[in-house]
C-alpha cells in the first residue's frame, strides 16, 4: 500500500495565488503534495499592479510573474481558463467548469477581487467597461479607436490608472470621483489638492464631489452621463473603476462564514470557518476585520497560508499597513502609516508647493514618533520614511518634508534605518536581512526584496558593501558622466591637465591609455566643438577619428560620404561610382541608406575626399562616436499612405545633428507613417509621423541586444520635435557612460523613461536651458572635417603610409579579385611582407 | 644671435633607428611626431617600425605589425601608460605592447621586435 500524497487545489490564479505557489516550493511542499491549480483567466499569474504598462509597449507576456518552467519544475498541474465551479466540503472536491472533479486534502482559495460597478441605468450599454483584466484592457483599447471622449468613474488609484491609459489612447478624458478629492483613501485634502492640479495640467477634466446618475445610450451605445449635480457629460466610453469587491460567491455557495459586507473570513493563519480550506489576498476578510486591496498584505497571506499547509509555525497574519508608493499618470503619490492623522493628539508637519504641485505631510505623536505621512509630485523619501514609521527620526520632521536643496542638508541616510526597519514591504525584508547579501542580484534573488513594487531598490542601493569600482580606467577613479562634469565645470581644455588633476595618484604625469584618451577626447569635443585632430585633440582619438575613415582588417580604410536621409542625385551617385572605379575601392550599400566605398590607403583618403567634397559631399562621420545617418522611407511626397515629409525631416535632423560627438554611435529614422518602413524604433531616437506631427521614440536599438524604443512625446510640431531631440541627445551625452548607448543609459538610468521625461520634457532639473544652448553651439560651429583637413597642409601631412618615405604605398595593403570586385589579400599578412621577430631586429 | 639660431638648429633635431646593429637611419624630424601618437617608417629590407614619441618627449620604436592580425598597423595605435610602463594598443583588436620591451601585455607568449632610436 502506497501511502497517500495529499493534494492541495489553488483557486484562482493572480499575483497572490503565483506567490502561493513559489511559498509551497521553497518549503518544499511541491515535492511531497499534487498541486492543482485552477485559473478563470485564459492566461496564467501576470502583474495586475503593472496593467497599464500594457498601454506604453509592454506585451501580456512582459507582465508574467510565471518565472518560464516554473509549473514544470515544480510539477504543478495548471488549467487556465477553467474556473472552479463548486465546492463540496463533506466530499472535499471541487469541479471545474469543464467538468472535471479535483479531490482535495487543503483547498486553497484566491479568487481575488471584481470591480465594483454602481448599479446606474445603462451600466451596461455598449462602450461600459472595467479595468480589472488584460481583456478589459484589450477591450479598452479596441473600442477607443471609435471614440474620442472617454470618462473614469471612480477618481481612486485604479480609476487614475484607467484615466491615463484612456489619455494615452488619445481620448479626451473625464473622472468623475464621489468623493470631495482623488485618491480619497490614501490621501488628506491637501494631497488631493496638489494631485488635482498637475493632472489638470495634463488636460485631464475632473469632477469630484459628483455621483454617476446614468450612463445615457442611444441605440444602445453610450453616448453621455447625467451626473447627480445636475450636469450632462458627452461621452464615447465609460470605465467604471470605482472599487472592487472581494469574489467570495464561491465561498458563499458552499457555506463558508463570510463577512458582514463581504470576504471570507479567515482566521490568523488564513483558515475559513472550515479548517481545510483556506483564503487569501483580496478575497478574504482579515482576522482585523478588513479586507486588503493591495499587493503586499496578499503576499502576506500567501506565506502565512503555505506556513500553516506546511505545518511550520508562523506568526499569522494580523493586518497589514495600507502603505503604498505609486506613479499615477507620472506622477508620484504614497501614502504610509497613519496618513489620515486619526490617532489622539498627534500634530502634523506640512510643505505644500502649489507651483510645482509637490505635497508633503508627515503625521507626528505627541512624543515625536513618525506614525505615518503623505507624499504628492515628490515621493522620493519614501523609501526612507515608511520604515522610520513607529520611531522617532534621527531629523526634525522639517528637514524630512523640505525639498533637497532647501535648508541645511539632510544627513539623513539608510544607514539611519533600525536593523529591524522593513525596507521591502511587498515582501517583508528587513534592513537586517539585506545587510547579508553582498549586491542587489543576490538580494533579488535571496530574499526577493525589491521584485515587487521596485520602490525599495535605491534604498537597497545604499545598504550594500560599496560598489567596486566604478572608475573608467586605470587612469582616472571617475566614471565618463563624472569627467564630463569636471570638464564642463572646471572649463578643462586638455587630457593632460584633466589627467594631472583628476587622474588617479599611479596615472597622473603619465599618458593615459587607449581606454580614456578616445573618451575624453570625445568630453572634450562635445563640450569644444572645434576641429578634433589639432594640438592634443590629435593624441586622443581612436585611429579612426584620427584618420576620418574606418580602419579594416588589413589595414586600409573605408570611405563613407553623408547621404542625408539616403536621398542622393543621379549626379552624385555617378561621382561615388567614379570615385570607386578610379581608386579601386570594393563598394556596398550600407544598412544607413548610404555607400561605403572600401580598401583605401591611408595616403589615397585626401585624394578620394578631394574628389568627393568637390562634388558637394562631406564626412558621413562613419568612423566617429557620433550621428550616423537618419534613415528615412519616401514619406508623403510620393507614398499614398503618408502622412508628413518624413524625407525632409530626415536630413534636416542629420544636417542638425552631423558630427556631434557622444558616448557612442547615435542612429536615427523618419517614418512617414504608422507602418514604419524607416524601422525607427530600433533607433537612438527614431520619429514617426502622426496625421497632427511627429511621435519621438527614444532607446531603441537593433544588433546584439534589440531593444523597441520608448516613446517619449506624441503629436510634436516640427520646432518642438528638433528642441526636444537637442535636449534628450545633450542630457544623454552629458550622463551616459563610456560606450553606453542610448538603449543601456536608459535601462540604467535611475527612474527610467519617466525620469527622462521629467528631465527633457518638463524640465524637472532645470538644465533644459543649457542643453539647448550646447546643441545650438554644436549646430553653429559646424564644420566638415574632410574639408577642413584639405585645407591645410600641417593636417594632410599625417595621411601618409610612411613618415620617411611619403610617397611610397604600404606594400602590405594588397588586395585579390572576388565577384568583380576587390577583397583584402589576407595570406599576405598571415605570412607577412617580411620577417619580423625578435631575432630579425639583432641579427 | 645665438638666440634665433638655438631654438632653429633644435626644430630639426632629427629621429634616428637602428634596422640593424651598427648601423642607423634617419627617420624624420622629432617634431613630426606628435606626443602621444606613432608614425610608420619604412626599413630599407621592406619591413616597417612604428616610432612614438611620448609627453616627455622620449622617442621608442617597435615593429609595426600587428601580430594577432598581420596588418601593420601599430603606429596607428594609441600610447598609454601603466604601472610607469609605456605601450602602445593595437588599433585593430586593442593588444597592448611595451614600447620599451616590445612584449605583449595582454598574452605572454607573443611580443613584437624594438629598435634602438636616437635623436641627433
Amino acid at each position: 500500500m502506497t501511502a497517500h500524497t495529499p493534494t492541495i487545489v489553488l483557486v484562482g490564479h493572480g499575483m497572490v495565488g503565483q506567490r502561493f505557489l513559489e511559498a509551497l516550493a521553497d518549503r518544499g511542499v511541491t515535492e511531497r503534495a499534487r498541486i492543482v491549480v485552477l485559473c478563470e483567466e485564459p492566461r496564467p499569474a501576470y502583474d495586475r499592479v503593472q496593467l497599464t504598462s500594457y498601454f506604453s509597449g509592454k506585451t501580456p507576456d512582459d507582465l508574467s510573474m510565471v518565472e518560464a518552467g516554473f509549473m514544470e519544475k515544480h510539477g504543478i498541474e495548471l488549467y487556465v481558463g477553467d474556473p472552479a465551479e463548486s465546492v463540496d466540503r463533506e466530499a472535499r472536491t471541487v469541479t471545474a467548469r469543464s467538468g472535471q472533479v479535483f479531490a482535495y486534502d487543503s483547498l486553497v482559495l484566491a479568487t481575488g477581487s471584481y470591480p465594483f460597478v454602481p448599479p446606474v441605468p445603462g451600466k451596461d450599454a455598449r462602450g461600459c467597461f472595467v479595468y480589472r483584466t488584460i481583456e478589459d484592457l484589450l477591450a479598452i483599447e479596441d473600442y477607443a479607436k471609435t471614440a474620442t471622449t472617454g470618462a473614469v468613474v471612480g477618481g481612486g488609484l485604479l480609476g487614475l490608472e484607467a484615466a491615463g491609459a484612456l489619455k494615452g489612447l488619445g481620448l479626451d478624458t473625464h473622472v468623475v470621483e464621489f468623493a470631495p478629492r482623488l485618491m480619497p483613501v490614501q490621501v488628506d485634502e491637501g494631497g488631493g489638492a496638489a494631485l488635482l492640479r498637475t493632472i489638470e495640467k495634463m488636460g485631464l477634466t475632473v469632477h469630484t464631489g459628483t455621483g454617476t446618475q446614468e450612463v445615457v445610450t442611444t441605440d444602445g451605445a453610450v453616448t453621455g452621463m447625467k451626473l447627480s449635480d445636475g450636469s450632462e457629460l458627452a461621452t464615447d466610453m465609460v470605465v467604471f473603476s470605482a472599487g472592487v469587491r472581494p469574489r467570495d460567491q464561491l465561498a458563499r455557495d458552499c457555506g463558508l462564514t463570510v463577512g458582514e459586507r463581504g470576504g471570507i473570513a479567515v482566521d490568523e493563519l488564513c483558515r475559513t470557518s472550515d479548517p481545510a480550506v483556506f483564503a487569501i489576498g483580496e478575497c478574504a476578510l482579515a482576522s482585523d476585520g478588513r479586507v486588503y486591496g493591495l499587493v503586499a498584505p496578499g503576499y502576506e497571506m500567501a506565506q502565512t497560508a503555505a506556513s500553516a499547509i506546511a505545518d511550520e509555525t508562523v506568526d499569522g497574519f494580523t493586518g497589514a499597513d495600507m502603505s503604498t508608493k505609486l506613479k499615477l499618470l507620472g506622477v508620484d503619490v504614497a501614502s504610509f502609516g497613519d496618513a489620515h492623522g486619526t490617532a489622539e493628539g498627534c500634530l502634523d508637519v506640512v510643505y505644500s508647493d502649489s507651483r510645482s504641485g509637490v505635497y508633503k505631510k508627515l503625521v507626528i505623536s505627541g512624543d515625536g514618533v513618525l506614525l505615518g505621512g503623505v507624499l504628492v509630485g515628490d515621493a522620493e523619501q519614501y523609501g526612507l520614511l515608511r520604515p522610520l514609521t513607529g520611531s522617532v527620526p534621527p531629523v526634525s520632521p522639517e528637514q524630512l518634508v523640505l525639498p533637497a536643496g532647501a535648508g541645511a542638508p539632510v544627513a539623513l541616510g539608510p544607514s539611519a534605518l533600525p536593523d529591524d526597519a522593513v525596507i521591502c514591504s511587498c515582501h517583508n525584508v528587513t534592513k537586517h536581512a539585506i545587510g547579508q547579501c553582498e549586491s542587489l542580484a543576490e538580494v533579488k534573488k535571496c530574499t526577493k526584496a525589491g521584485t515587487g513594487c521596485g520602490s525599495c531598490v535605491k534604498v537597497i542601493e545604499k545598504l550594500l558593501p560599496a560598489a567596486k569600482d566604478k572608475g573608467l580606467c586605470g587612469c582616472f577613479s571617475y566614471t565618463r558622466s563624472e569627467l564630463y562634469e569636471i570638464a564642463r565645470t572646471l572649463r578643462v581644455t586638455s587630457f593632460a591637465a584633466l589627467l594631472d588633476s583628476h587622474g588617479r595618484d599611479g596615472a597622473k604625469g603619465g599618458e593615459g591609455c587607449e581606454v580614456c584618451k578616445p573618451t575624453v577626447g570625445s568630453i572634450l569635443a562635445s563640450l569644444n566643438n572645434g576641429y578634433i585632430l589639432d594640438g592634443e585633440q590629435a593624441s586622443l582619438q581612436d585611429t579612426n577619428d584620427h584618420f576620418l575613415a574606418n580602419m579594416q582588417r588589413n589595414g586600409s580604410y573605408s570611405v563613407v560620404p553623408r547621404i542625408p536621409g539616403g536621398e542622393i542625385t543621379p549626379e552624385k551617385l555617378i561621382v561615388i561610382g567614379e570615385v570607386a572605379r578610379d581608386f579601386g575601392l570594393y563598394t556596398k550599400i550600407t544598412g544607413g541608406q548610404r555607400i561605403d566605398l572600401f580598401g583605401a590607403r591611408v595616403d589615397q583618403l585626401p585624394s578620394i575626399w578631394t574628389r568627393l567634397v568637390d562634388a558637394g559631399f562631406e564626412s558621413g562621420h562613419a568612423y566617429g562616436k557620433s550621428l550616423r545617418t537618419v534613415k528615412s522611407c519616401v514619406g508623403q511626397t510620393w507614398c499614398r499612405y503618408g502622412v508628413q515629409d518624413s524625407v525632409k525631416m530626415a536630413i534636416q535632423l542629420e544636417l542638425r545633428y552631423r558630427g556631434l560627438r557622444a558616448p557612442h554611435k547615435l542612429k536615427s529614422a523618419v517614418s512617414g507613417c504608422a507602418r514604419e518602413c524607416a524601422e525607427a524604433q530600433s533607433k537612438d531616437f527614431g520619429i514617426i509621423a502622426t496625421a497632427n506631427g511627429w511621435n519621438l521614440y527614444v532607446g531603441g536599438n537593433g544588433g546584439a541586444t534589440p531593444r523597441h524604443a520608448d516613446l517619449l512625446a506624441q503629436d510634436l510640431s516640427d520646432a518642438e520635435l528638433v528642441r526636444l531631440i537637442d535636449r534628450f541627445l545633450m542630457f544623454y551625452i552629458r550622463t551616459a557612460d563610456r560606450l553606453e548607448r542610448t538603449s543601456t543609459w536608459l535601462e540604467r538610468l535611475e527612474g527610467g523613461l519617466d525620469h527622462l521625461k521629467d528631465v527633457v520634457v518638463h524640465d524637472s532639473l532645470g538644465l533644459c536651458d543649457e542643453l539647448e544652448a550646447l546643441m545650438a553651439a554644436h549646430v553653429e560651429d559646424y564644420q566638415d572635417e574632410w574639408a577642413q583637413t584639405l585645407d591645410d597642409p600641417d593636417r594632410l601631412r599625417r595621411f601618409v603610409s610612411f613618415v620617411n618615405a611619403p610617397d611610397a604605398p604600404d606594400p602590405s595593403v594588397r588586395f585579390v579579385p572576388e565577384r568583380d570586385q576587390i577583397k583584402p589579400d589576407l595570406t599576405i599578412l598571415t605570412l607577412g611582407p617580411t620577417i619580423s621577430t625578435l631575432e630579425g631586429a639583432s641579427s | 644671435m645665438t638666440t634665433l639660431t638655438e631654438p632653429s638648429a633644435r626644430s630639426t633635431t632629427m629621429l634616428e633607428l637602428s634596422p640593424s646593429p651598427g648601423a642607423w637611419m634617419t627617420v624624420c624630424e622629432e617634431a613630426r611626431l606628435t606626443p602621444g601618437r606613432g608614425m610608420a617608417a619604412l626599413l630599407p629590407d621592406g619591413r616597417q617600425a612604428a616610432v612614438f614619441r611620448d609627453r616627455a618627449g622620449r622617442t621608442y620604436a617597435i615593429d609595426n605589425r600587428d601580430p594577432f592580425t598581420g596588418a601593420q598597423v601599430l603606429a596607428r595605435g594609441l600610447v598609454g601608460s601603466a604601472d610607469g610602463r609605456l605601450f602602445v594598443a593595437s588599433p585593430l583588436l586593442k593588444q597592448r605592447f611595451d614600447l620599451e620591451t616590445g612584449r605583449c601585455l595582454d598574452d605572454d607568449e607573443v611580443a613584437v621586435a624594438v629598435y634602438p632610436v636616437r635623436t641627433v
